[in-house]
């Protein structure tokens, strides 16, 4: 599946009929590591959320395809079956389904009926993959994300992106709240995806992520739509001198979506 | 009204059908007694549902049962239920006899009781007398239960002596082979001094059309120290409607935990109340319901604390479809006197359908300062954000539900000790939601 290509173009999505982008445009390919940042309340995660089909956004304007296929059409377990993941900023707790039954559901959802991956497969990956990311083993027996501290949970999300085998990845502010060691795993983890079949929009508050992801593309995000796109020298110049400087430049006072 | 009325089961009756069993002459006066005061007490009057309508008289009360000669016999329904390379205490009543009783001799040797309630009545009748409707239920707490006294025709006694730590499941299956026979179940079991038992139980009909009435009651009595661990599933068909009433005392250091599974399809009473009455007792009270159809069902579960540092926990979860309806009270009571006593409870109650209703009442009351309490109570749809991070995973929205709502169940279903009795009710649970 070499060369999956995730296309946006002008997408405006609404929240409670509130435009927070208003026309985005990106272009994410296989092999390649984008990352999108930009300063709070700018749109960043509602881009994560409107490209999963997060009930509670709305798209009103703008395309979005996945190899040429509309995403926006799809449910959201389509999209994900289409090849797209979303480790999320504030996953679900569901209690009473355990992590491991949760992650062979989703390994198989993506798989034919009949050709569902054997249990004794299923456990030795899911063994490694923990071991990868410094992950308790019992946490493979608890209920999904329930009680799990905030770290816990983003290994969690990055465990079930390292055996789902998505072909572009989408991470929401997968940094925050991590501590420097729990970073340095998240990147770990993610940086051992980087191949020429996965693609990956890495969405972040903070430069300091990107010190252990170093990203090919980097995007600004400001007042709903990308404002600036460079390499992996803007971050760096992002890092050291903040966001004023592109606010100047464009002639921006007021940075969010509310301006 | 039919022919198969209360009214054909008089005292005449009674005193016929309870020589027939050659009980104890006690037994005799208790049924007899049990049917004149039922006569002058009030129905029972479950918390904001109405059962005037309700058919309580249509049964038969007397239908015999071939005995089981080996399990390879058994209907699939049954056979499911029951492990049968490894099921050394295993009773089986099939209508209103006794068809099967296996029980490791390692247990009898140590003096074990576990048999049918008649064979009890005749061969350790003052055991039984000792505490058969005294210190848990009462016959005379409404018509019903007065009804269940004077007609009981079934059950089961399980006696476990001073110090005897049973550490395999006891099971028993009370399986309602002909569509009219009535339940009058009555389920005894003594934990004495530190002892131990855990007790797994499964009741099942098919009378989907065919009215009928089960009237169970159950009462467990755990000694100082002892601990019993009982588990249930209820499985009645649509046409039989349900009265049980199960109730726990629990002495001191002792502990009664439940996991009941309320899986009837009919009409539905349940009262459960545990006693914590001495010092340092315990109980964890759970039971999940799924009701589907136009089924009405009330359940009360309630724990009151007598004893200092008691501690008491109630967990009702149900799912409601179609156009079912259902009230859950939970109640967490503290005597005065009963300091340092802890009672928790959560009730959660998931609508799949527009249809179907659902009443949580969480309800605690408290005559001691120096306790500790809390509740929680939600009645919802199930929630669109779990629902999206599954399906986020490529998992449909159908198997996201079937996961959810799995799980919502999970707490009764994980706590049965049984795996056949556990898998059968998952597979019950996945029937009745899809």
């Amino acid at each position: 599946m070499a060369g999956s290509v995730l296309e946006i173009k002008d997408l405006h999505v609404s929240i409670e009929d509130k435009e927070i982008l208003k026309g985005v445009n990106l272009t994410i390919k296989s092999g390649e590591f984008h990352a999108v940042m930009g300063p709070n309340g700018t749109g960043k995660s509602t881009l994560a959320s409107a490209i999963m089909g997060h009930p509670k956004y709305e798209v009103t304007g703008g395309s979005i395809t996945l190899d040429g296929e509309d995403v926006l059409e799809m449910e959201v377990d389509e999209r994900a079956r289409a090849g797209l993941f979303l480790a999320m900023q504030y996953p679900s707790e569901i209690s009473g389904v355990t992590n491991s039954d949760f992650l062979r559901s989703s390994i198989n959802a993506r798989r034919e009926e009949g050709d569902e991956i054997p249990l004794m497969k299923f456990i030795k990956e899911m063994d490694e993959a923990m071991d990868f990311l410094e992950m308790d083993k019992n946490m493979a027996q608890r209920y999904l994300n329930e009680g799990f501290s905030g770290g816990e949970k983003k290994r969690n999300e990055i465990l079930q992106l390292m055996m789902m085998k998505a072909e572009i990845g989408i991470l929401d502010e997968i940094d925050s709240g991590l501590d420097i060691d729990a970073l340095k795993i998240v990147a770990k983890g993610i940086n051992k995806l980087r191949d020429e079949n996965f693609g990956c929009l890495i969405i972040t508050h903070y430069q300091r992520l990107l010190n252990y992801i170093e990203p090919d593309f980097v995007h600004v995000m400001m007042q709903g739509r990308v404002v600036k796109s460079g390499g992996s020298e803007l971050s760096q110049r992002l890092e050291a001198e903040g966001y004023d400087w592109i606010k100047k430049e464009l002639n921006i006072e007021d940075e969010t979506i509310n301006a | 009204m039919t022919v198969e009325t209360k009214q054909q089961y008089n005292d005449e009756y009674i005193s016929r059908f309870s020589s027939s069993r050659n009980e104890p002459e006690w037994m005799k006066e208790l049924r007899q007694q049990a049917l004149s005061q039922s006569e002058s007490l009030d129905m029972p009057k479950p918390d904001k549902t109405g059962i005037k309508n309700w058919d309580f008289d249509t049964y038969v009360h007397e239908v015999e049962g071939e005995k089981i000669s080996s399990l390879g016999s058994l209907p699939a329904s049954v056979a499911a239920l029951i492990d049968a390379d490894n099921a050394p205490n295993l009773y089986i009543q099939r209508n209103n006899s006794a068809a099967y009783l296996a029980l490791n001799e390692k247990w009898s040797e140590q003096g074990v009781i576990f048999t049918d309630i008649f064979t009890a009545l005749q061969q350790h009748g003052d055991l039984v007398k000792r505490f058969y409707m005294k210190d848990a239920v009462s016959i005379d707490e409404d018509r019903l239960t007065a009804l269940h006294a004077a007609l009981m025709n079934g059950g089961v006694f399980v006696y476990v002596p001073k110090n005897v730590v049973v550490d395999e499941p006891l099971q028993t299956i009370f399986w309602q082979e002909d569509d009219k026979v009535a339940s009058f179940n009555h389920i005894l079991i003594v934990a004495e001094a530190n002892s131990a038992v855990t007790y797994v139980e499964n009741s099942i009909s098919h009378n989907a059309d065919q009215a009928t009435f089960a009237n169970v009651v159950t009462e467990v009595v755990a000694a100082d120290n002892a601990n019993v661990s009982y588990g249930a599933v209820d499985n009645y068909a649509a046409g039989t409607t349900v009265y049980a009433k199960r109730r726990g005392v629990a002495y001191r250091d002792a502990r009664i935990d439940w996991a009941i599974g309320q899986m009837n399809d009919g009409n539905t009473i349940s009262e459960h109340i545990t006693h914590l009455i001495g010092d340092n007792s315990g109980s964890e009270a759970k039971s999940v319901v799924v009701g589907r159809g136009k089924q009405i069902q009330n359940f009360t579960t309630n724990i009151v604390h007598f004893g200092k540092n008691s501690v008491g926990s109630i967990l009702s979860h149900g799912v409601m479809k179609d156009q079912a309806s259902s009230v859950f009270n939970g109640i967490g009571k503290i005597e005065h006197g009963a300091s340092k006593s802890d009672a928790t409870q959560e009730t959660r109650v998931l609508m799949l359908s527009q249809g179907a209703r659902g009443d949580a009442n969480p309800i605690l009351l408290i005559d001691e300062d120096d306790v500790v309490a809390g509740h929680a109570a939600s009645v919802g749809r199930v929630d669109p954000l779990q629902l999206y991070y599954l399906m986020s995973r490529g998992i449909t929205k159908h198997e996201a539900e079937r996961l959810i709502i799995h799980g919502f169940l999970a707490p009764v279903v994980n706590q049965l000790p049984i795996e056949t009795v556990k898998n059968q009710l998952t597979q019950v649970i996945e029937g009745k939601v899809n």
